[in-house]
């Protein structure tokens, strides 16, 4: 349960301020699908880094599970990143040097989780997204898709309640970018939410509820027209 | 995140960049290395001078003319200082807990004999000096034990120099002339070795008073005294003092125990050890200076990672100790392998130049691998920090 009220986020550009999200009143429920579009400077990337927690509001307040995180100290946002929230970006952000199994296990390995069973749900999810025979191989030995697959893998062994994705194809080909898609759908369908930021109008159609963002503003919410 | 996960992710960063890492950590291990070789030389040094100080037995105190160890100008010292006499050193032979009170005159001189010429030590002693300090007779006797203050022209020989003038024949009973008197030879030493340079068996020794005679001199250089070994020392110095103050009627000679004399020259060379070890430190400082600028760029060059990590939940905390770990291990590996290195050179030295003294102190090896963790652990807060302030968001967003 996600509850946005009167969140707004304001940089300083020189003298100026920009109000890059201005009073937006969210409401997302556990397991929903939505898609954020709107044009680039609208505030959409703005409002997945609140969401994710990577960036705090300037004023309003973030519900999320009942609990309020708008105004926690550093840490404690790092903990409710750890088990609430999965990422997954554009760029993958893999750490190069690392195998597949061992970026998986990277948010274990900073829990303190145990080294057989770090290695064994590394497997489990690896091979769920379709990678089992990828475990040892270094990101550079991996295709962009393979690598995407990676960092969801590494989104969701920690069980998050909601996945952030920022323009999650953007980086691959249609057909990498399609099975990408199938597999968060896939995720959503198994009750985790998901929250997907793009720019293709495909990807955004296919949410089950579309938010349009325009001068961080909510410009519109939408269900999917066709069922 | 549990210590030895971060170990083996820190260590998984530093082998990734095999070259730099490696540079960098031998820029540590030459720092310790220079710590630990030239500490390893001053040690060796103290312990070669100790040996050489201490092996005519630790239980001595030597006695000399003149007041040194007070400033100022004391009274009695504008009046005369009086020589230490040979009845000084009868004297001083009953003060308590004395076994041995030598007295002593050195000086170079030529021995004749044989139609051969040699010049040599001459140590003018009283008869207990080869007892006093273990030098052992071969053949013959040493000085046989006259008055003092009349001895017979008799004269004892150093290994050295009985073979030389002599050769293989037997020096026993022959005349020698030494100076412009004749002697008689009563025996001969064993080798001795050298102490701090001077020959020991290139020497021959004459009773006390035909030295005093023989260089001139109306007073000792010093009298030596040996001790009991259960003896407590601040009293056997009190009652020489007490014997000595009363024949000379003021404190106008100096009570060097051996002790006092090894820590004049211990200070000395402890000094020298911390002055080169200093000098080592100064390279180890420039590998800490090594490992800083390395991290520095390490925090740089991965932005992008502590990004991801912050975003999947790390604290400040753990970023920081992730690469304040790094620095750490960095030095640590460099300083055991300037350690080892150092070790082996030691090895090698001792093996194949056992005459130059190198000893290794366990207790500067602990503290050269200490003093390098620590340079690597100063060396990394500063970029750790830095890692660990970095906003998420904004590190994400460096590609």
């Amino acid at each position: 349960m996600i509850k946005l009220r009167g969140i707004c986020r304001d940089y300083e550009v020189g003298d100026e301020t920009v109000h890059a999200l201005d009073h937006i009143e969210l409401d997302i429920a556990a397991g929903e699908y939505i898609s954020i579009m709107g044009p680039s400077g609208s505030g959409k990337s703005t409002l997945l880094n609140i969401l994710g927690l990577l960036d705090k509001p300037t004023a309003g307040i973030y519900e999320l599970d009942g609990s309020d995180v708008s105004d926690l100290p550093d840490d404690h946002l790092a903990q409710v990143r750890r088990q609430k929230i999965g990422f997954i970006f554009q760029s993958f952000h893999l750490v190069s040097r690392l195998t597949a199994h061992e970026n998986v296990e990277l948010p274990m390995l900073l829990m303190g989780t145990n080294k057989k069973e770090r290695r064994q749900r590394a497997e489990e999810v690896l091979d769920s997204v379709g990678l089992r025979s990828r475990l040892d191989h270094r990101p550079d030995q991996l295709s962009g898709g393979e690598r995407q697959r990676v960092a969801i893998a590494r989104a969701i062994v920690m069980r998050p309640s909601f996945l952030l994705a920022d323009e999650p194809t953007g980086n691959l080909d249609s057909k990498s970018g399609g099975e990408i898609i199938s597999i968060v759908e896939d995720l959503n369908s198994q009750g985790i939410g998901l929250v997907v930021v793009t720019h293709d109008p495909d990807l955004g159609d296919r949410a089950r509820r579309h938010l349009r963002m325009v001068d961080g503003r909510i410009h519109s919410d939408n269900p999917r027209k066709s069922a | 995140m549990k210590f030895i996960d971060l170990i083996q992710f820190t260590a998984q960063a530093i082998f990734s960049h095999r070259l730099r890492s490696t540079l960098t950590a031998i820029g540590i291990g030459v720092g310790v290395l220079a710590v630990v070789l030239l500490t390893a030389i001053g040690e060796g040094v103290n312990r070669f001078v100790v040996e050489q100080f201490t092996q005519f037995g630790t239980t001595t105190i030597a006695v000399q003319p003149g007041k040194s160890s007070t400033l100022g100008i004391n009274p009695a010292v504008l009046n005369s200082v009086r020589p230490l006499s040979l009845a000084d050193a009868v004297a001083l032979e009953r003060a308590p807990y004395v076994l041995y009170s030598v007295p002593a005159v050195s000086g170079a001189g030529s021995i004749e004999a044989n139609n051969r010429e040699r010049n040599v030590n001459v140590f003018a002693v009283g008869p207990g000096f080869d007892r006093a300090f273990k030098f052992n007779v071969n053949i013959g006797s040493f000085l046989p034990p006259d008055n003092l203050e009349r001895a017979r022209p008799v004269a004892v020989l150093g290994a050295m120099a009985a073979a030389e003038i002599f050769g293989s024949g037997n020096p026993l009973g022959q005349r020698i002339r030494i100076g412009n008197e004749r002697y008689r030879v009563v025996g001969v030493m064993e080798p001795k070795g050298e102490m701090l340079g001077i020959d020991l068996d290139d020497t021959v020794y004459i009773p006390a008073a035909r030295g005093l005679e023989m260089f001139n001199r109306t007073g000792l250089h010093e009298i030596d005294i040996l001790y009991a070994e259960d003896a407590p020392v601040d009293e056997v110095v009190a009652g020489i003092r007490r014997i000595l103050l009363a024949r000379h009627g003021g404190e106008d000679f100096t009570i060097l125990t051996q002790q006092q004399m090894l820590d004049v020259l211990g200070s000395i060379i402890d000094v020298l050890t911390l002055g080169v070890g200093a000098l080592g430190g100064i390279s180890l400082l420039v590998g800490g200076v090594g490992i800083f600028t390395i991290m520095t760029i390490a925090v740089r060059e991965r932005t992008e990672e502590i990004g991801l990590l912050r975003a999947i939940g790390t604290t400040k905390n753990v970023v920081a100790r992730i690469f304040i770990g790094e620095a750490v291990l960095l030095s640590a590996l460099g300083g055991a392998g300037g350690l080892l290195l150092a070790l082996i050179v030691i090895g090698a030295v001792s093996v194949l130049a056992p005459s130059i003294p190198v000893n290794v102190s366990i207790m500067y090896v602990l503290l050269a691998e200490l003093i390098a963790v620590l340079t690597g652990l100063i060396a990394g807060v500063l970029p750790a920090y830095k890692a660990a302030s970095l906003a998420p968001l904004d590190a994400l967003r460096t590609d």
